[in-house]
């Protein structure tokens, strides 16, 4: 293997000190930085800073599970947080070392490119003058003048697609042929770039957000309805694509044992919407997990579902002050549901409701009610009740603050109690009302709805990291699994005046088929059994050449 | 469709008897394997292929060069019985993994006991293609072993009864995504034996050169040098690089139709990542002065190391989008 076929960038660097000055010093940075050896120290240490990032939790995954592991870890919480633990992948250090590999990858790439380039429109090389040292070798003597050997040569190599010149007067041909090799490699390494972009451009334009939709509820496209909602710096919140969607129904299907015994397990979660964008007539549309529904480049993703059970809640001065269908957050596989009910017009005094929904109940003697399976076989409403003074704002909801709609703060409010003084307990069945004491009111279980949580996405960046993805794929094959080879054929007259054909090859990489290729090519230029054969390992072994011919 | 149970238990037969005769081939290849198995008179040296060519490097089976890499090992019988064995619980082992598939009407491939037994299957498929075209059987003990070990580990500890998936799972992109994910993980499971034996290998050279002769572990003689293990474990990991690209896109494209997002560094897809960075890392350093041969060899096995992790440890251990294994 000659060096001029060895890349550029693996080439022995010698260790030299920087000469003095900032200009030598950048030099010296910027020649080690797109050095081959860093490229490889970066892209180890990327490899080992994105694991972190899958042992602690993430705050853009689950913000909830990091504030959890804070109050659970409070000396190395803290300290965690500062070195970033939380946001790995968009923490400095990270981001220091993808970028630092992106510009060692544009430094290294670039000359490359512009060689590549150069070589790809230059004559294949001379043809060396010793023929017999390269890899592959072979020749035989043929009848044929020259000229004729030398034209077959020709016509076998062209038939392979190699580029061909001649030289040496007229006396040998270089052939060359696998560049796509090389371009697959520059791909591959620019598409890795294009990628990077276009996640980044991505990231930018678009936005993204969740929402939850109970059944028969329309749904409108705009920031307030959101729970939450992140969007890019280029994307105005305030005007967002205007559509609203209303999810009809939502069937959901549990396994119901003959499924092979994971009695309860989700099977199908199918939500029947109609979509209305802006101008266009509303229509029906089928949501379902792995199957978005698109409304103009907008997509709404099917993640989770849950029960919102229905309440009516009088006040203590028997006016309706809430009615609805409130979204209940599931616990476990099997449903069991936990959520809150706030009463903030209720008269004179707040009420607030805690409650616990089992869509199949039973009371463990143990562990208390739980459900048994998600489906709704003996849905009850289990409650406890809270109330404000007279005419305060107990619930907080006036002060701005902020709150879960799954959670309130009962310190500015009274626990109701049974007559013996113990906090009262609710128990409710759909289509049962029960009377709160102290005249705080009554709580109506009206029915039952179903709700889907839904991941609202905008990428329109997204069709670029697909298309680099797959040139960078395509490349990476090419730059794998095609050969760069060399060939060479020389014609020359031996003694007895008879033309001796020369053909030797040379690849880049180990090829255990250049060899088969040498030959093949000279018994198309030298058909006749008259070959001598050779192999350069066994260059001083000419009895076994004898034996071959 | 209800679950056929007919046809789950036969599955689970099936993958029991392919376990006792993948036992058997164990045995035969290891006998094979130290060179006491009896020769068979009069065969030819060379492996032939369906067509009566020459299998294999030609230039390596020239008899009087020195240094041409391995003299291919002769035809043993026991040797013949370990490739036969093979095939047979190999056989058993497709019937099971088709059989599962059959009695929950998908892909059989939805849970842990699932991915290890169809995994497993691709593994002992890609060998056995692989020894069809050239003459590897000294990979046997290295590739029946973990194949082995995978089922024990999926019948014991990891078993799951047959039964439909959860909705998430239930897409095109599953049967693409992870199939591909399996023969990327098979080919990546032989070179890292492959990379093993190179090691191996090449302390012994390097322990004769020095002339301390190794005492133990007189098999490896029966094994390609060090450099031609080298070289095959590149190539096979040159196959397998691509198509675990492959798989990571495939699985991004899924995580977009499902979530709606298709990168979001759950656990899963940080250590697919992983796997990926570290074995472009390999390939890299192959192509680096001073990196070649042995450290390079070092960062294959990391890579493998990450694959065994990912598999093992963050389906189990780490909760995350991908939580499919409890
Ligand atoms: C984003 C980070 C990078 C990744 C994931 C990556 C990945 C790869 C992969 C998988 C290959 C193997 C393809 C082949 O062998 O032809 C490769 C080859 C190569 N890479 Fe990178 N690379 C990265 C950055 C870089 C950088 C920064 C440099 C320059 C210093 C570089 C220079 C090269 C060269 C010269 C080859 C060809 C090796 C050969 O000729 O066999 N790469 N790269």
């Amino acid at each position: 293997m000659t060096d001029t076929m060895l890349p550029e960038t693996a080439q022995p660097e010698p260790v030299r000190l920087p000469p003095l000055g900032p200009l030598g010093w950048a030099r010296w940075a910027w020649r080690q930085l797109t050095s081959m050896r860093v490229a490889l120290l970066l892209l180890m240490l990327l490899a080992v800073a994105a694991v972190p990032g899958s042992v602690f939790p993430q705050r853009r995954i689950d913000p909830t599970k990091v504030d959890g592991y804070l109050s659970e870890h409070t000396t190395s919480g803290p300290w965690l947080d500062r070195l970033g633990a939380f946001d790995v992948y968009s923490s400095p250090w990270f981001s220091a070392i993808y970028l630092l590999l992106f510009v060692s990858l544009v430094g290294c790439v670039v000359p490359r490119a512009k060689q590549h380039w150069k070589s790809a429109r230059s004559a294949p090389p001379r043809t060396p003058r010793r023929l017999e040292r390269l890899p592959a070798h072979a020749s035989a003597t043929v009848d044929a003048t020259p000229e004729d050997a030398l034209a077959k040569a020709r016509t076998a190599l062209r038939r392979r697609r190699f580029r061909l010149a001649e030289h040496d007067g007229g006396t040998s041909l270089a052939a060359e042929k696998g560049y796509t090799a090389e371009t697959g490699n520059l791909a591959f390494h620019l598409a890795l770039l294009g990628l990077l972009v276009s996640i980044a451009a991505g990231t930018l334009v678009g936005y993204s957000g969740q929402v939850t939709v109970v059944e028969g509820q329309p749904f409108s496209n705009v920031a307030v309805m959101y729970n939450t909602l992140s969007a890019g710096s280029r994307v105005d919140t305030g005007d967002l694509p205007p559509f609203t969607l209303t999810l009809d129904s939502l069937k959901v299907d549990f396994d119901n044992g003959s499924g092979g015994g994971q009695l309860g397990a989700p099977r199908m979660f199918t939500g029947a919407v109609t979509v209305a964008d802006a101008g266009g007539p509303p229509s029906s549309r089928t949501l379902r997990v792995n199957q978005p529904v698109d409304v103009g480049g907008t997509r709404l993703f099917l993640v989770g579902n849950g029960y919102a059970p229905v309440l009516t809640v009088r006040d203590g001065e028997g006016n309706v002050a809430f009615s609805g269908a409130v979204p209940f957050l599931p616990r476990d596989s099997q449903y069991t549901s936990l959520g809150v009910v706030k009463v903030p017009d209720a008269l004179p005094r707040q009420v607030a409701l805690r409650g616990l929904f089992l869509p199949t109940a039973v009371v463990d003697p143990v562990k208390g009610p739980v459900s048994i399976f998600p489906g709704l076989t003996d849905p009850r409403l289990f409650l406890t009740a809270y109330v404000s003074a007279p005419g305060v704002d107990g619930l907080g909801l006036d002060s701005g603050v902020p709150q879960s709609v799954y959670e309130f703060d009962d310190k500015d409010l009274t626990q109701l109690t049974d007559d013996k003084g113990e906090p009262l307990r609710i128990l409710l069945a759909p289509g049962t009302t029960f009377d709160l004491p102290d005249g705080a009111g009554s709580v109506t279980f009206d029915g039952i709805k179903r709700y889907a949580a839904l991941d609202i996405r905008y990428d329109p960046a997204k069709v670029w990291v697909l298309g680099f993805a797959v040139l960078a794929l395509a490349g990476l094959t090419a730059s794998l699994f095609v050969r760069r080879r060399r060939l060479w054929a020389r014609v020359s007259t031996d003694g007895e005046g008879r033309t001796v054909v020369e053909v030797a090859g040379l690849s880049r990489g180990d090829d255990t088929a250049l060899e088969p290729l040498v030959r093949e090519v000279l018994a198309e230029i030298a058909p006749q059994p008259q070959q001598h054969q050779h192999d350069p390992k066994d260059q001083h072994d000419p009895k076994q050449q004898d034996d071959e011919e | 469709m209800a679950v056929d149970a007919t046809l789950a238990t036969l599955s689970n037969q099936l993958v029991y008897s392919a376990m006792a005769v993948y036992t058997g081939a164990m045995a035969a290849v290891a006998v094979d394997l130290s060179g006491r198995g009896a020769r068979v008179a009069g065969e030819a040296k060379v492996l032939v292929g369906p067509d009566g060519e020459p299998v294999g490097d030609v230039a390596s089976v020239t008899p009087s060069a020195p240094d041409a890499g391995p003299q291919p090992r002769p035809r043993t019988k026991i040797g013949g019985i370990a490739v036969a064995l093979t095939w047979l619980a190999f056989a058993l082992h497709l019937g099971g993994v088709v059989a599962r598939g059959a009695s929950v009407h998908r892909a059989p491939w939805g849970n842990m006991y699932e991915f290890s037994v169809s995994g497993a299957v691709v593994v002992t498929a890609v060998f056995l293609a692989v020894l069809s075209r050239r003459d590897v059987r000294y990979l046997g003990t290295f590739v029946v072993g973990p194949v082995l070990l995978t089922l024990g580990l999926a019948v014991t500890v990891l078993y799951t009864r047959a039964a439909h998936l959860v909705p998430a799972l239930q897409s095109f992109w599953l049967v693409i995504h992870v199939s591909v994910a399996f023969i990327a993980s098979a080919l990546f499971t032989l070179a890292f034996s492959t990379t093993v034996l190179q090691l191996v290998q090449e302390r012994r050279e390097l322990a004769r050169a020095a002339g301390t002769p190794p005492a133990r572990g007189r098999f490896m003689d029966n094994l390609p040098g060090s450099v031609e293990l080298e070289r095959s474990s590149y190539r096979l990991h040159a196959i397998a690089f691509p198509l675990w690209t492959f798989t990571v896109m495939a699985g991004a494209i899924w995580a977009e139709h499902a979530w709606g997002r298709y990168w979001n560094w759950d656990p899963k897809e940080v250590w697919s990542f992983v796997i990926w960075v570290v074995y472009a890392g390999y390939l890299h350093a192959r192509a680096t002065r001073g990196w070649d041969g042995r450290r390079s060899a070092y960062l294959a096995l990391a890579g493998y190391g990450c694959i065994l992790f990912n598999f093992l440890v963050v389906n189990i251990f780490f909760v995350g989008l991908h939580s499919y294994a409890k």
